[in-house]
């Protein structure tokens, strides 16, 4: 299967990523010969078997519903670009 | 209004996104609690940082499989967490993790009961676990949008029907039942104010009697009942109008404003519908053992229409008092209780659903914020058994007692002197003071068949009462006023 620019392109769009021309024409070569691989693997007959959810054979831990966190909004907003009156600051969204 | 000279059919069905009331975040440590200052309950793993792993949180799985065995729902016993991929600032990590193809929930119905009374089945298609957003706030920051995060991450499930609603009462009887069942399992506080319960309804139309379903839209976020009614109804007369004016509905998301009654189109889907599902690499398959299921099993409480038929079978009352009484949790319980302090179901059932729902409403207070306890209210039903009050005066008692004038109806009673009058001798008494000052009337009773005079004694009942300020007992009013009359 080949993928195309518009592919490359409204893939690109949808992960809001900026690439320029020639990593375009780059990515659709590079996409193109992955999807070549899997088209050898979609030729191997997979019937009766179970799809994979996760290559690792185990099973999902989980935790007691208990609060282990604490406030750290100072940290993590002193990573921010921009905050103001604790909340984050995005350019503006218009719906 | 509009009028149609075609018969259409309208099929609805419903998303719900229900809050689970968990004390933390679905993979993460993070409180859940309301009403925090803006980002003090966001970690780092709510953030969607670099380097951060969720670790999946116990209860909500105990949660939603218990909403499953509510439902009558499978289990899936192995599910998967998966990415929906989209791009929003109030989702940090640029996907939601959601279920897609393995949901812990699987297919179950839900019963409602219709306006004539027959039931009517809704199934579910399936229910799955997903992490909530944070919010978008777009007051002005100099241009800027200022991004809450404190409710990213916290769980919720999402609750999916088949299109087996048909009008907008229906659409909503279903939601009050789902809401019922979710707060009688403890699973969430319902509190649809603050978003604790969200509906999304999918609406199409199709000219009646024809199979294949018309093109549906999405109406996102309603939270109350009464506004996913008026959306619902506005969105069929709108494709209807649409269709018979030679339109075509196109797929849509709306959005509708309950405080002006206004909808309107938010954004085509067919654009936007790419959310490249995939596996979560950060999550395993969630395994569910039989001993949890078999635990979860015999903790669950009684169920909204289990608790109708025992009120049915064992306190007599009628399909649609239970109905209604089952219907939503606070309401079962106060009625319940009240029931029991009163020693009287059916007399619960009838103050419950009259003065109590009536006095409510013109107050706007739900029954949770009552402020005559069940208790109390049982307290003055047995007045009423007793005999010590009219069932006339017991209105009156209730209003002081709704306005805090006593404790209880024996004090109100006692203060204001509204015990009523059973002995012969006092109401005799009045009796004949009435029909002295009445002759005329006396001599009407004695001259008239018995066929009219049934209806005659009333105009003596009715002074007598008032003479007695009400308080005589109607019964024996009516006895000795027929002896002394002849």
């Amino acid at each position: 299967m080949a993928i195309d620019r518009s592919t490359v392109e409204s893939v690109a769009h949808l992960a809001r990523l900026s690439i320029s021309e020639d990593e375009v024409r780059q990515t659709t070569e590079q996409i193109t010969s992955i999807m070549g691989l899997i088209d050898e693997m979609q030729a191997v007959d997979t019937h009766g078997v179970e799809p994979l959810a996760h290559p690792l054979d185990a099973v999902q831990r989980l935790r007691a519903d208990e609060v282990t966190e604490t406030n750290q909004r100072e940290n993590l907003q002193a990573n921010a670009p921009a905050a103001e009156e604790g909340l984050f600051l995005v350019p503006r969204v218009i719906e | 209004m509009f009028t149609s000279t075609m018969q259409w059919e309208a099929v609805i069905g419903l998303e719900i996104h229900v809050q689970l009331s968990t004390k933390t975040k679905i993979f993460s440590g993070a409180s859940t609690a309301f009403g925090a200052e803006a980002n003090t309950q966001a970690c780092a793993i709510d953030l969607g940082l670099p380097g951060t792993l969720p670790v999946v949180n116990d209860e909500a799985i105990n949660m939603a499989i218990k909403f499953g065995l509510g439902i009558d729902a499978e289990i899936n016993k192995v599910n998967v967490f998966e990415r929906k991929n989209y791009f929003y600032p109030d989702l940090p990590k640029g996907y939601q993790t959601t279920q897609l193809e393995k949901p812990i929930v699987g297919a179950g119905h839900v019963d409602i009961m219709l306006d004539d009374k027959s039931t009517h089945r809704v199934r579910i298609h399936h229910a799955h676990l997903e992490e909530d957003a944070g919010k978008s706030l777009h007051e002005d920051f100099a241009g800027m949008s200022g991004i809450d995060l404190n409710r990213a991450g916290t769980p919720l499930i999402e609750i999916v029907t088949e299109p087996d609603m048909r009008n907008a009462r229906q659409a909503v009887a279903f939601a009050r039942k789902l809401h019922s069942i979710v707060t009688t399992l403890g699973i969430c506080d319902g509190d649809m104010s603050q978003g604790s319960m969200r509906f999304d309804v999918n609406v199409s139309v199709r000219p009646q009697g024809q199979e294949e379903l018309g093109t549906r839209t999405e109406t996102k976020n309603l939270n109350s009942f009464k506004f996913m009614e008026r959306a619902i109804n506005k969105e069929i007369e709108r494709q209807i109008e649409l269709i018979e004016d030679g339109g075509t509905v196109i797929q849509e998301t709306r959005l509708y404003n309950g405080d002006t009654d206004v909808a309107r189109s938010m954004r085509s889907k067919e654009e936007a519908n790419d959310y490249r599902y995939f596996p979560c690499p950060d999550l395993l398959p969630v395994v569910i053992e039989d001993s949890r299921l078999e635990k979860l099993r015999a903790e669950m409480p009684e169920m909204p229409e289990a608790r109708k038929a025992r009120f049915i079978n064992e306190l007599g009352l009628s399909d649609y008092d239970a109905d209604v009484l089952s219907g939503e949790l606070a309401t079962a319980d106060y009625f319940e209780a009240a029931a029991k302090a009163g020693g009287d179901a059916k007399l619960a059932a009838n103050w419950v659903m009259g003065e109590l729902a009536k006095t409510l409403n013109q107050n706007d207070l739900d029954i949770s914020s009552c402020p005559v306890s069940a208790e109390v209210l049982g307290g003055l039903m047995a007045r009423i058994k007793d005999n010590t009050i009219s069932g006339k005066i017991a209105k009156q008692v209730f209003e002081a007692l709704w306005k805090g004038e006593g404790a209880n109806a024996d004090e109100v009673i006692q203060a204001k002197g509204l015990k009523q009058v059973t002995d012969t001798g006092a109401i005799e008494a009045i009796i004949d003071d009435v029909l002295a000052a009445n002759p005329k009337q006396v001599e009407q009773y004695q001259a008239a068949d018995e066929a009219k005079r049934g209806k005659m004694v009333g105009f003596f009942v009715g002074q007598t009462m008032k003479a007695s300020k009400g308080k005589a007992n109607p019964g024996m009013v009516n006895q000795l006023l027929k002896k002394k009359l002849g």
